[in-house]
């Protein structure tokens, strides 16, 4: 398919500035036998995150005598994309992401608390529209703070990309696709330390720079809307369920 | 933990006996059934189903596929099925083990046996045919996924649009207008715990059961019946599953509606 011009008359194909956010809901604690969860859509991205933990290490090969071992699943169900059905099984760039994801909560998690066990993160997309890992790490964060695992702090993360020669925050479908450039990043919002960060295409120094600046910046508006669904769970009066 | 299922196992049992169940349901009642159509607009049809605390996310696709050499002139229909890690402590990773092949199989043989969908007309030429995906993937497990993701799977595929096919090639961004359906196909699962029957089992009902029964139906016929767990039923008993079967249909085939 031919490249389509991605930013009209200053504005982005969706109508969006470059430094906007597409719509982000976020729910806590919605579903029942998970120990924390949460249900994040991003733009038309629609990803569930359940974690399970802390709980026995099995295997016990891969038990730590002095942490907990924190791994996270990324998995994409065969019918989230608007492209064929995908096919069964992890492929290379779940493992992938499951493996930089696991990383990003090794830090923030106090595991030494929780020697001998694991803390499982199971992430589902259910349809994705760009920006899949940047809304799961959300999720992640969320549904591991609803299952009340101690962490140093609440993780959240956004991409930045280039599309027609400019930064975009929060890049679509689209400009992931058609784009210059895609740089998703991870963030502890309070010191402001980046988690997770990977970059395809091509930036100059000074690109990096301020994509990371409007990260930084992004963050504390998703942060915020992570604390208020949080909040939600001790106003709620219904039992947890999924509304998509 | 073996300790703990035995113990409830027990309890559930002298309850039973008494013709009370632990949520306060009779026998034969479902429990909250909530559907919601078309949750995933990037898959052709899709459906999310509450049945009490069970939530079950079915996504149809299509795609071109080939012809099976037994059925040159007919469409393929696949379904799978997940049981996602995050829906219950006791689901583990990995590929699909046997729960969720009999799941998949048995919503399957409702479906196919049925012939609510005309495979005949996903034919395209000698080579290609249309080939239709269905997925059960289960987030939240208390219970009877059987009937959830039958429901589900149901909703699913009546909500879905046919892809336009041109030249051999499939035009997502275009419709063909609704897959056509000639009959809803609804599930019911009974447990049996010694004399007693269940309609819709919760998890724990099903911990504690010696066998279950599935019968999916249409109005006019049963389509698939499959048993499960070292549990033995009497002829009399499975013919009379077979007519609650049928009138708890027409409760299912009204919230399709």
């Amino acid at each position: 398919m031919e490249k389509p011009q991605l930013i009209i008359d200053g504005k982005r194909l969706d109508g969006r500035e470059m430094e906007d956010l597409r719509p982000v809901k976020i729910t806590a604690h919605v579903l029942n036998d998970a120990n924390g969860s949460a249900y994040v859509e991003w733009g038309k991205n629609k990803i569930l995150a359940g974690v399970y933990g802390p709980r026995e290490c099995i295997p016990r090969h891969d038990q730590s005598l002095i942490r907990a071992v924190v791994r996270a699943r990324y998995n994409m169900a065969p019918f989230c994309s608007l492209e064929e059905h995908g096919r069964s099984g992890p492929s290379r760039r779940s493992v992938e992401l499951s493996k930089v994801i696991s990383e990003v909560f090794e830090n923030v998690i106090i595991s030494e608390a929780y020697p001998k066990t694991q803390i499982q993160i199971f992430i589902e997309v259910l349809q994705s529209d760009g920006g899949t890992r940047c809304a799961a790490v959300t999720a992640a964060a969320v549904a591991l703070a609803d299952a009340g695992i101690p962490m140093r702090d609440l993780v959240c993360a956004v991409a930045v990309g280039k599309a027609d020669g400019q930064l975009v925050l929060d890049c679509s479908k689209e400009e992931d696709n058609y784009g210059e450039s895609d740089m998703p990043v991870a963030i502890a919002p309070r010191n402001g330390e980046i988690l997770l960060f990977q970059m395809d295409g091509l930036l100059t120094r000074d690109e990096i720079d301020t994509g990371l600046t409007m990260v930084q910046r992004a963050a504390e508006k998703i942060s915020a809307m992570q604390a208020a669904a949080l909040q939600q769970v001790y106003e709620r009066k219904t039992a947890p369920k999924l509304e998509m | 933990m073996e300790i703990l299922d035995e113990l409830s196992r027990d309890a559930l049992r002298r309850l039973i006996a008494t013709g009370r169940r632990a949520d306060g349901r009779d026998m034969y009642s479902y429990r909250d059934i909530g559907i919601q159509k078309n949750p995933v607009p990037n898959a052709e049809g899709s459906a999310l189903v509450s049945l009490g605390k069970t939530q079950i996310l079915v996504g149809v696709k299509f795609d071109i596929a080939k012809p099976f050499a037994d059925k040159p002139d007919e469409g393929v229909l696949s379904t799978g099925a997940e049981l996602v890690p995050l829906a219950s402590g006791t689901f583990e990773t990995g590929p699909p083990r046997e729960e969720a092949i009999e799941l998949a199989r048995v919503v399957d043989r409702g479906i196919r046996s049925s012939n609510t969908i005309d495979l005949k007309s996903f034919y395209i030429d000698k080579e290609k045919v249309l080939g239709i995906y269905v997925d059960i993937w289960v987030l939240d497990f208390d219970g009877n996924f059987f009937d959830a993701a039958g429901l589900a799977a149901m909703a699913a595929l009546k909500s879905a649009r046919m892809p336009k096919v041109e030249d051999g090639k499939i035009i997502r961004s275009e419709s063909a207008g609704k897959l056509k359906l000639t009959s809803d196909v609804v599930t019911c699962t009974f447990a049996k715990a010694d004399t007693s029957f269940l309609l819709d089992p919760s998890f724990d009902e099903e911990k504690g059961m010696d066998g279950r029964i599935t019968i999916a139906t249409t109005p006019e016929h049963v389509c698939a019946i499959q048993k499960g767990g070292w549990g033995a039923f009497t002829q009399k008993d499975i013919m009379s599953l077979v007519d609650i079967s049928f009138a708890k249909g027409k409760e299912l085939r009204s919230l399709l509606q």
